[in-house]
């Protein structure tokens, strides 16, 4: 790093110590983590809390009346005011604990696809979504006979609000959009569509799994009535995630998955469901996987959210320069405002063989259409190389990028 | 030659790299760039091997008793793996490609190309060559 200032809040050496994997080797060379948009990697503490809760607070929470199920459950509550906090949520129970993005959409799409959608209603989403906020919808609405209506984005890869407000009406019951787009790495302005939607009534979802990690999110601040985001990209543990949800509109929903936990009474005639958030949360949750992710928001904020952002912008700064100085390489995704995710395509060598050629050198890169096959067609393109960074990459690690591109190029061309 | 012969050759040929990948790689993409490209008309959707992130195309004929492949791929790393596996199995009785054990691909470093979570489709491309010999088998 160039700047002193920033050395001193910002010490990517220590921060690298933290996380045990990056001193691995892989294929003979020091591993290059550059796949941080897909799963990103887990701090000690993270793993600590992992394993502390196995080797000495196993129990089952909420209903042991013995110490340590008691115990458990207060430390996994307090994992839940974590979340909270963090995203500065009003209440702990708006916070619901899912197994990631992806089961936070689909139990938000059934839910509120049960109760509110009727034929002919509309659901918005954007051409840069994820398949996993296309295909919940278009289960739902193919259901309901709703139609999925689509915001279409610009060459750049910016959402046109212009088409947004025109899709905007009384037929509209839900707004589904991605905070940043883990394509194109395209920050959205979601406090402007949340405004939009809300001057018609409308609940807006966020799918917020590429934005935790790069940035402070207050859902009180956006006024977004749900956000989602998996753990696992958070430098958490796979298998958990989190829905959130205004209380009003979480008590308005019915159940997604029923079972143990989210009754209040039970005959065989009726049940009365309980209060959230367990309503939401059947079953026994992966309390490992909650613990682990309250562990991670502790350490990502201990380094600080705006320390991180900032770093990040000056990879993505660094990286982007590099790259475009490659002959034949076009970035995909230029819109103003980006997180740290670069796509690029090179002429006339396929994605695949570039991932190939990367990983031999110790890279890891992503290569594919990232399930967002609807934005590889608008672009016309069968997918493309992915490097997404994170706080503990560094400009010498951009460079053994750059370095590995030019020698794949020279060998595949 | 049999099966097993051209396995053996092409073992031998990818040895002269020792454990250096670069030369394996280069070798690789040098053998896809000369597979003789499939007859367009055969390029089609129903020639597509699935679960592969590049595109692999695959047409096989009988001929005299023997199973000729012939094929390409937009990826030319998947197109070499193409050209290999041409070059084992064209030109052999649907038996002998039934029965093929294929062991040269470990022996010649490509071992991780069988990782189901491969994108070139290796795994499936053999499945489709057995597949297609099992029904030409099945007709005769």
């Amino acid at each position: 790093m160039n700047s002193t200032i920033k050395d001193r809040v910002f010490d990517v050496v220590s921060v690298r110590e933290s996380f045990p994997i990056l001193s691995k080797k892989v294929n003979g060379k020091t591993l290059v983590y550059l796949d941080s948009g897909a799963t990103a990697q887990k701090p000690q503490t993270v793993i600590d809390a992992v394993d502390n809760y196995y080797r000495n607070q196993n129990a089952n929470i909420h209903r042991g009346v013995h110490t340590l199920s008691q115990e458990i459950t207060v430390i996994y509550e307090n994992a839940r005011a974590t979340i909270q906090n963090h995203l500065n949520a009003k209440y702990p129970h708006e916070i619901i604990f899912t197994s990631g993005t992806t089961e936070s959409i689909n139990l938000l799409a059934a839910s509120f696809g049960k109760k509110f959608l009727q034929a002919g209603d509309e659901i918005i989403i954007s051409a840069m979504e994820h398949h996993s906020n296309i295909l919940p919808w278009q289960v739902v609405c193919e259901e309901k006979g709703a139609v999925l209506k689509v915001i279409p984005i610009s060459e750049k890869g910016e959402l046109l609000l212009d088409e947004y407000k025109k899709l905007l009406s009384s037929k509209t019951k839900m707004v589904a959009i991605t905070h940043i787009s883990n394509t194109l790495g395209t920050l959205n302005p979601v406090k402007q569509i949340v405004e939009l939607a809300h001057e018609k009534g409308i609940p807006v979802l966020i799918d917020g799994a590429q934005a935790v990690p790069h940035q402070k999110v207050d859902v009180q601040v956006l006024d977004a009535d749900f956000y989602c985001f998996s753990g696992h990209k958070l430098f958490g543990p796979t298998g958990v995630g989190i829905l959130y949800g205004k209380e009003k509109w979480l008590n308005e929903l019915p159940p997604y998955k029923v079972g143990g936990g989210t009754i209040k009474m039970v005959t065989f005639e009726k049940t009365v469901y309980a209060d959230l958030p367990l309503k939401f949360e059947a079953g026994t949750p992966h309390i490992a996987g909650g613990i682990g992710l309250a562990a991670a928001i502790d350490y990502v904020n201990s380094i600080g959210l705006e320390n991180i952002q900032e770093y990040e912008k000056e990879l993505l700064h660094y990286a982007t320069g590099k790259l475009s100085a490659i002959s034949g390489l076009k970035i995909i995704g230029n819109a103003k405002e980006k997180a740290s995710v670069i796509s690029f395509v090179i002429e006339g060598i396929h994605p695949l063989d570039i991932g190939t050629i990367l990983d031999k050198l110790g890279i890891a890169v992503r290569t594919g259409h990232h399930c967002t096959q609807p934005l590889m067609e608008f672009y016309c393109i069968p997918g493309t190389v992915r490097a997404s960074f994170a706080f503990y990459n560094t400009k010498e690690e951009i460079d053994l990028l750059i370095a590995g591109i030019e020698k794949a190029i020279k060998m595949l061309k | 030659m049999t099966i097993e012969e051209t396995e053996k050759e092409i073992t031998e040929e990818f040895e002269l790299f020792g454990n250096e990948w670069e030369g394996k790689y280069e070798h690789l993409i040098d053998l896809g760039r000369s597979l003789p490209l499939i007859d367009n008309k055969y390029k089609t959707d129903d020639k597509l091997i699935r679960g592969c992130q590049s595109k692999v195309w695959l047409h096989s004929e009988i001929q005299d008793g023997k199973i000729i492949f012939t094929g390409d791929s937009d990826a030319i790393i998947t197109k070499g793996i193409v050209a290999l596996m041409i070059r084992v199995l064209s030109n052999h009785t649907p038996d002998e490609i039934i029965n093929a054990q294929l062991d040269f691909i470990d022996k010649v470093g490509l071992k991780e190309h069988l990782s189901p979570t491969r994108a070139n489709g290796l795994v499936n491309m053999i499945k489709q060559m057995k597949m297609d010999s099992l029904a030409y088998k099945a007709k005769t």
